[in-house]
């Protein structure tokens, strides 16, 4: 079953013309890895699939729920829709459990209870139970960034967006964040990773799509993409990372 | 008469004078604050014509002298309009405006100091956009808005001096009806301004006390 559909999607910012023509398609419990160089409009496609960027032209469906519909109601589709984020964005001023609760509980998707067994759940599974009362600064990079994880996963989304999540990690917590997002992505969600880590993708992917310029350059299995690109444009921008 | 016997004398006077200037100082930030909020609110909006109606208020007070406000105010509209005011609520009405205007800009700059993440954060799980105003953005924004909301408040304490003009009886205008009288201008205008700097250094410990008590996890 498809879980996201991108159609014909172009986005500019102003007269830069950033995604030229995005088509993708994923479906439901498919871990997808984009690549690409820096400013190659990553960032810019998966923020346009919960329209924190609003798409010039083109279609995105997720779940069914037609994203780029006017006259849709966003806040309810974005609730499917969980985002990590390179920053991670905790809320500093609430307790780790409160930035997990606090959506659920304002949305009234939840009690104030079953918000908190939800919340208590996601944060053993993350391995911050221990944390549940601390704030954000007196967590660590990979501590915040697997709380923002738990954070997206308490609505309860069918779609995971995670925009590189370990760059601005340091290099000896990325491991922690990563292996979280290898158990969700066995717990069988369906994932969009922007991403520089090759590791990841290799192993966890199951396609990878190369980005450059605005446009999908080349995509396939880790496998195929890796080990036998095909593009020179993605064969040159290997050799670099690799 | 002695320095003492001159103080004795003048000090009831002058405690009714600094009890105005209180007063109106407070009438003015806490409907100031109100009015900063709204206006705040509506330079960050989405609708051009609430921003435009912000830039317009904001602009005029900040484009024109208090004492002209307060003329205006006093003066200008019963002559425009025939509905007079007493000095006290011309002169209060001319600093809540101010204090409004300033705490608007104070409020945006407050808005914006919150880093854009925050936002994106709130609405990608959802929120609408009011919510996430009101759960994250707010919150953090007046934690670093309280320094410059006690300034303001000093500020507002010190322009309400000028009040004296239209008559209004605070402080300032007290100690000029004193001196009027026993021609003691260098002991008035000394006790008047220790008068106001007493009651600024006591704003300005408060503040400090508070911003040190503003650090995440401690409140
Ligand atoms: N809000 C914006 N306004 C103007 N230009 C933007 C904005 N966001 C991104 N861009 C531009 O769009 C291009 C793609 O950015 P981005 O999607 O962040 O790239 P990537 O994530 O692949 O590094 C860059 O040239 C960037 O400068
Ligand atoms: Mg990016």
């Amino acid at each position: 079953m498809v879980k996201v559909e991108v159609k014909d999607l172009r986005k500019n910012f102003g007269t830069l013309e950033v995604l030229k023509k995005i088509d993708l398609e994923v479906n439901e419990g498919e871990v997808i890895c984009i690549i690409g160089p820096s400013g190659s409009g990553k960032s810019t496609m998966l923020r346009c699939i919960n329209a924190l960027e609003k798409a010039t032209s083109g279609t995105i469906i997720v779940d069914g729920n037609e994203i780029t519909d006017e006259k849709g109601d966003i806040n309810l589709y974005r609730r499917n829709i969980g985002m990590v984020f390179q920053q991670f964005n905790l809320f500093p001023h609430k307790s780790v459990l409160q930035n997990i609760t606090m959506a659920p509980v304002s949305l009234k998707v939840e009690t104030k209870q079953e918000a908190e067994a939800t919340a208590r759940k996601l944060l053993k599974s993350v391995g911050m139970l221990d944390k549940i009362d601390a704030f954000p600064h007196q967590l660590s990079g990979g501590q915040q960034q697997r709380v923002a994880i738990a954070r997206a996963l308490a609505m309860q989304p069918d779609v995971m967006l995670f925009d590189e999540p370990t760059s601005a990690l340091d290099p000896e917590m990325v491991g922690e964040v990563l292996n979280v997002m290898k158990q969700l992505a066995f717990d069988g969600m369906t994932m969009i990773v922007v991403t520089h880590e090759m590791g990841f993708a290799r192993e966890v992917a199951d396609r990878v799509i190369f980005i450059d310029d605005g446009y999908i350059v080349e995509q396939g299995p880790p496998d195929q993409l890796f080990n036998n690109p095909q593009n020179e444009r993605t064969i040159n921008f290997l050799n670099m990372v690799l | 008469m002695g320095f003492f016997e001159l103080f004795m004398q003048s000090l009831p006077r002058l405690v009714q004078g600094i009890w105005i200037t209180l007063q109106a100082t407070l009438i003015s930030l806490l409907v100031g604050t109100v009015l900063g909020i709204i206006f705040g609110l509506f330079s960050v909006s989405k609708v051009g014509f609430l921003r435009g109606l912000n830039r317009v208020y904001v602009d005029i007070i900040r484009g024109t002298p208090l004492i002209v406000q307060a003329f205006f105010i006093y003066f200008g509209i019963p002559n425009l309009t025939g509905i007079r005011f007493e000095s006290f609520t011309a002169g209060t009405i001319t600093l809540t405006l101010n204090a409004g205007a300033y705490i608007a800009e104070i409020v945006r700059g407050g808005i914006q100091a919150v880093n854009v993440g925050q936002m994106e954060a709130a609405r990608s799980l959802g929120m609408p956009r009011r919510m996430a105003m009101r759960k994250v953005i707010l919150p953090q924004a007046v934690r670093t808005m309280i320094p410059a909301l006690i300034n303001q408040f000093i500020i507002t304490l010190k322009d309400s001096s000028i009040l004296s003009v239209i008559g209004m009886p605070e402080l300032t205008q007290k100690g000029k009806l004193i001196i009027a009288n026993n021609f003691r201008s260098a002991e008035i205008w000394m006790i008047v301004g220790a008068m106001y700097f007493i009651v600024i250094m006591v704003l300005t410990q408060v503040s400090k006390v508070i911003e040190r008590n503003l650090e995440y996890g401690k409140s």
